[in-house]
């Protein structure tokens, strides 16, 4: 056992993630401005031909963010905070440090394969789970290789007890496992006809109802396991590092922990509330929406509580801004969520802009803060230089949290006119909006929100430029900083 | 029990996946044991109606329209009898969409025509002043992937056992068949019907526009 001397630990990989993570974001933030701009221009559809319209581009926005950016964002934090708190360095075996590099290969293949298949409007047009057969085996073998790291680290580990962040490594490994499985479970066309048509074309293993509740089911636990509990295993441990501080109750994460496993998967039915699906469904979609306020709340506070008694470093460090404001809006998302999910709201709220922004204020205002921090908490340890510029960091905060505010505040207002203007009846009991007066009325809202977008993608340009100049400009580290991140 | 779990990752993870599997097991395995239950009189998609289906995935039109009526009587006025389960029968995958940015299509083939989606596909403006859809024109030039449908159409037959008759059947000749027999004469009409020289002539050269297919499957919405 080494007890005293210090590990150094394997960032390469972490580095390649870091890298893909800033890309992606740029790509698919990008591609979110141009679609929001859309709503409100429609002229700017035709700038790419038939590659460049709203319907065709908006799963390419989705996809990029979610599966380049912040899968991308998972896979560099895990391969740092797990080295860390297990006390392992990934150069300590080969066959695991190649392995995370035959991943990474195949990430980038499955993520070109991605762009290029959506582009073409290839697609199993299931919300999030869009890819063709052949990409999602793919997929499956990637996600089967980052299971045998996990558990191959875990195996070698000196640190016997496992910190909060891997159990929720561990939960987003297994949920996603489990829900891709069962959600893309689909039929080749080609093995059963003959060899006829398009080699990656298949077919839904479910029909209709029984298919949309597969769907949401994965499309809801999707946000958990990917938007929400992998996050919560980065801010569980960069807010602890990055202030000093130690988690305020360990009680309070186990209640968490399991609260949020055991409610987080029966609420996916509440996308389907008003639809085909059997009622008992909804309404247990329903009612586990507003219990799962508790355990979202508990380790938001957890996190919020870390910080008791030192708020002074709230004024003083970038990166707490950001962490602080990423769990107060993970509150402001998984309250407002919950709202959504109640049957009388529901019939207002969705089909919406409401249900976009909501969701933004949950992805812009907590997992892009809490990715972009925990890569630059990375930063001047992984490239053993002071982070380039405090200023730059200081502004990029300002700017992204105002495009987030005007973004959710004009999708509230957009989404609950055109609900009230859908169900608006005269004092006869027609139906007084056709529905393009409901569309027309928006103008304002779109063009508000596509601002609001412009707005975070320059502090995600900004964010890009920094860590680019850390890495290659930013004044070299003797020693690795303990808490605060130093910056210039 | 919590701090010996997590000294002891193997049952760590089995106790997490007995937790988040547990809702599933409840909540989604009970109604696979009812299959979809088409409603009386329901037909299964014609392969050109499913070649629609293809375009409007490939322009995933349920960016912004949904197919899915709820039972309210604002819904009902604007668009028709609320959807019944067993309507989506034959639909792999459903296509409920979660977005209304243009309005629902579940029954819009009870109160469009195929020339006025002609013209709509052709200019939204056209028919729509203040439309902000974009226009498909490429779906008028592209030529609708008929083979992959068929492939679609015979895979579910013998997979699921979707009821389509004997003349789906493997193979390159069964398809040929089809094509000459059934295919092309339906897509001639719905392409007459849409009141295009341009569209007619092609699929009289034996080409499908995509557009012609998609009429096809948005007819097939009542």
């Amino acid at each position: 056992m080494q007890s005293n001397a210090t590990l150094e630990y394997d960032y390469s990989i972490v580095k390649l993630y870091m890298w893909t993570a800033v890309i992606f974001g740029i790509v698919g933030m990008t591609i979110g401005v141009l679609i929001a701009s859309q709503l409100a221009f429609p002229s700017l559809n035709y700038l790419l031909g038939e590659y460049g319209t709203f319907s065709r581009l908006r799963p390419l926005h989705t996809n990029v963010v979610i599966y380049g950016f912040t899968v991308s964002g998972i896979f560099a934090t895990f391969y740092y905070v797990g080295q860390r708190v297990l006390k392992v360095s990934l150069a300590e075996s080969k066959f695991l440090q190649a392995l995370t590099k035959l991943q990474f290969g195949l990430y980038l293949i499955a993520a070109t394969g991605l762009v290029i298949s959506l582009g073409m409007g290839i697609t199993a047009s299931k919300e999030y789970a869009q890819m063709e057969w052949p990409l999602d085996a793919l997929i499956v073998v990637i996600w089967v290789i980052w299971g045998i790291v996990m558990f191959g680290l875990i195996g070698l580990r000196r640190e016997k007890t496992l910190y909060i962040s891997m159990w929720y490594y561990i939960a987003t490994f297994l949920g996603v496992a489990m829900l891709y499985l069962f959600n893309n479970a689909e039929v080749p066309t080609i093995f059963f006809s003959g060899g006829l048509g398009a080699w990656y074309h298949s077919v839904s293993m479910y029909a209709g109802t029984n298919d949309a509740l597969v769907q949401w089911w994965w499309g809801h636990n999707a946000v958990a396991f990917v938007f929400t509990v992998p996050i919560i295993a980065m801010i569980y441990y960069y807010l602890p590092k990055e202030s000093g501080q130690a988690v305020y109750s360990y009680k309070l994460s186990l209640l968490s922990f399991w609260g949020l496993m055991f409610i987080y998967l029966w609420a996916g039915s509440h996308h389907l509330l008003w639809s085909t699906v059997p009622d008992w469904m909804q309404t247990m979609g329903s009612v586990f929406s507003v219990v799962l306020i508790l355990p979202s709340w508990g380790s938001a506070i957890n996190m919020l509580l870390t910080m008791k008694g030192e708020w002074n470093q709230l004024t003083e460090n970038p990166l707490i801004k950001f962490m602080v404001l990423a769990s107060t809006f993970y509150m402001l998302s998984t309250l407002e969520g919950p709202i959504q999910a109640v049957k009388s709201v529901n019939a207002i709220a969705h089909f919406t802009d409401w249900i976009p922004g909501h969701v933004h204020d949950g992805v812009l205002g907590w997992v892009a803060f809490m990715i972009m921090s925990g890569i630059m908490h990375m930063s001047p340890r992984v490239f053993k230089r002071e982070i380039y510029s405090k200023s730059l960091l200081e502004s990029q905060f300002w700017i992204q949290t105002i495009g987030v505010v005007l973004y959710f505040t004009s999708m509230w207002i957009a989404g609950i006119t055109q609900g009230m203007m859908w169900r608006a009846v005269d004092e006869y009991g027609n139906l007084v909006y056709s529905f393009i007066d409901t569309v027309s009325v928006l103008h304002p809202y779109y063009t508000i929100r596509a601002v609001g977008g412009l707005l975070y993608l320059t502090g995600v340009f900004m964010f890009a430029f920094n860590v680019f100049k850390t890495a290659t400009a930013g004044r070299r580290l003797e020693q690795e900083p303990r808490y605060r991140s130093p910056m210039a | 029990m919590f701090h010996w779990l997590e000294k002891n990752p193997f049952f760590f993870a089995v106790g997490v996946f007995v937790v988040i599997a547990y809702a599933g097991v409840i909540e989604i395995l009970p109604n696979f044991a009812e299959k979809a239950r088409p409603v009386k009189g329901l037909k299964p998609y014609t392969v050109l109606q499913l070649a629609g289906k293809e375009v409007y995935k490939k322009d995933n039109c349920i960016a912004c329209h949904s197919q899915l009526i709820r039972p309210f009587k604002s819904e009902t006025d604007r668009y028709g009898h609320y959807s019944l389960s067993g309507e989506y029968a034959y639909d792999r995958p459903f296509l409920w969409g979660s977005k209304r940015t243009g309005p629902d299509l579940h029954r819009v083939g009870n109160y469009r025509t195929p020339d006025w989606h002609a013209n709509h596909m052709w200019n939204p403006k056209s028919v729509v002043p203040d439309s902000i859809m974009p226009a498909y024109k490429h779906q008028f030039t592209n030529v609708a992937d008929l083979e992959t449908a068929y492939a679609e159409a015979v895979t579910v037959k013998k997979v699921f056992g979707t009821p389509y008759g004997p003349d789906i059947a493997p193979g390159k000749a069964a398809y040929e068949k089809e094509l000459k027999t059934k295919i092309l004469p339906e897509a001639l009409k719905i392409a007459k019907r849409m009141k295009r020289d341009d569209l007619v002539k092609m699929v009289e050269a034996g080409k499908v526009p995509e557009v012609v297919a998609l009429v096809a499957y948005l007819e097939k919405l009542k």
